[in-house]
């Protein structure tokens, strides 16, 4: 309980000291950010929640999601995520995180695809229990090097389909996620942007999602990242842990290899 | 007969989607994603980003090679003739509106509600005067715009025709063609000219 009372006020501190620095040295907030998380992160917040979820009895079967392979075996959370997105042998399908939650929530609890997907992310106020069960998965790889092999036909397709829409350009502003993700130290606004085909930055990057974003007051997945990269791009909406972000997740983790994996972290 | 021949079509489909497709098939099978995957919503359709213009084709597939020189200098005259020049060649609006559009980061998007007025975005991409610090660095800075360039009717053309269609000037640029795409109107465009080149606008200042 202290514990949770220390975080609470270290979330409104923060809040506070990144609004105060954003404002008087943009160029040099990730370094703000390094030094804050240090301090504890609020994501913490989430991947207790996650636990919760992952070990709780739900759907018409009532049984827990302990069984569920994530590819390292039953009920294993250590490291799948540094191995994702990833080929599975039972769906005959390239699965990310998400994909293979809802795999195992249908096929295991006996849920729909409905109930499955039921509140994926998070808005503002209203945390959604599949970003906690992500936050929990993804902190038991934290200190592992991203590892997502394309050994398989489809893991290799599921690459070069990303790679595609990566690189596709359309809509009314012409943009694609090439136009802002393609070039090294550049931002918007003072929001600095990843080089995604830079070995560095994608490895930055992907290791550090999920993340608790300041500006949202919740912990966003790459998932939720990806979702509303398309938005801004003026693309209309994508389907939730749809095949197109799958193969733009694989593209971006790929990409990643070697990066040792560090997250929930926590950003703007 | 067309249900027959659809019917082979979707088997044929599904047999390439169940084996390592070639490069040649990753394009259509990425165009498929798109269909299957994203959803029409307010302002912006699937259909619009299915169809690709040659410039936006063109520069996609400069994902596995380079452009020659020839086809980019085809890119920018073909998209020189596309730009609108304001009649009577009155350019220059009023730079305070100018300025609520570099400001103004909505329109496009599925969030934004349909026939709300565009903005520009401007400060998104360039610095335009010293008071505004939020600015972005994906293009040039544009402070001191018309102080360094001048105020000749060459330089207004230029200026105009690159708001109007940026691909004009730089083949597969990735600023947005605002008045191609529709994006600003033309007085909107008259606004941000003025913001640019006017005497008393703050980025000349």
């Amino acid at each position: 309980m202290k514990h949770l009372k220390q975080l609470l006020f270290f979330m409104i501190a923060l809040q506070w000291t990144v609004q105060v620095f954003a404002e008087s040295a943009p160029v040099e907030q990730g370094d703000i950010y390094k030094e804050l998380i240090e301090d504890g992160n609020p994501a913490e917040f989430r991947e207790m929640r996650g636990k919760e979820v992952w070990q709780q009895k739900a759907g018409p079967n009532n049984v827990s999601l302990k069984q569920c392979d994530l590819g390292k075996g039953p009920g294993v959370i250590e490291g799948a995520y540094v191995e994702l997105p990833k080929y599975f042998s039972d769906a005959k399908k390239v699965m990310d995180l998400e994909q293979r939650l809802i795999y195992c929530k249908t096929t295991i609890q006996g849920l729909t695809y409905e109930q499955a997907i039921s509140t994926p992310l998070s808005i503002a106020g209203h945390a959604s229990d599949v970003e906690a069960l992500v936050s929990y998965i993804t902190a038991a790889s934290k200190g592992m090097k991203m590892a997502v092999k394309l050994d398989h036909p489809l893991e290799k397709d599921a690459y070069e389909l990303g790679r595609k829409l990566f690189f596709y350009r359309a809509g009314s502003h012409d943009f694609g996620c090439v136009t802002c993700h393609s070039n090294d130290d550049k931002r918007i606004r003072l929001q600095s942007l990843a080089n995604l085909l830079n070995p560095n930055d994608a490895q930055a990057t992907y290791t550090t999602w999920p993340a608790y974003r300041l500006s949202q007051g919740e912990v966003w997945s790459m998932q939720h990242r990806i979702i509303d990269c398309l938005r801004q791009q003026r693309f209309p909406e994508v389907t939730y842990a749809s095949d197109s972000i799958t193969a733009l997740t694989m593209f971006m983790a790929k990409n990643a290899e070697g990066g040792i994996y560090n997250a929930p972290a926590i950003k703007r | 007969m067309k249900k027959f021949i659809l019917v082979l079509i979707s088997a044929a489909l599904s047999v390439g989607c169940a084996s390592s497709a070639t490069d040649k098939d990753y394009s259509a099978q990425a165009i498929n994603l798109l269909k299957s995957d994203f959803k029409s919503k307010g302002p912006v359709t699937v259909e619009r980003i299915l169809k690709q213009d040659d410039v936006q084709k063109y520069c996609s597939a400069l994902e596995d090679r380079e452009g020659t020189l020839d086809e980019f200098a085809a890119i920018r005259d073909g998209q020189l003739k596309t730009v609108k020049y304001p009649m009577k060649g009155e350019y220059l609006g009023d730079w305070k509106e100018g300025l609520k559009i570099a400001g103004n980061a909505k329109g496009g998007q599925y969030s934004d509600s349909i026939g709300s007025e565009n903005g520009g975005n401007c400060y998104g991409c360039h610095q335009l005067n010293k008071e505004e610090i939020a600015y972005g660095t994906l293009g040039p800075s544009l402070y001191q715009y018309g102080k360094l360039r001048g105020s000749s009717e060459d330089i207004y053309k230029y200026t105009w025709a690159k708001i109007y269609n940026a691909q004009a000037f730089v083949a597969c640029s990735n600023m947005p063609r605002f008045g191609h795409a529709g994006i600003l109107s033309e007085q909107q465009i008259k606004h941000v000219m003025a913001l640019l080149l006017s005497t008393d606008s703050p980025v000349n200042q």
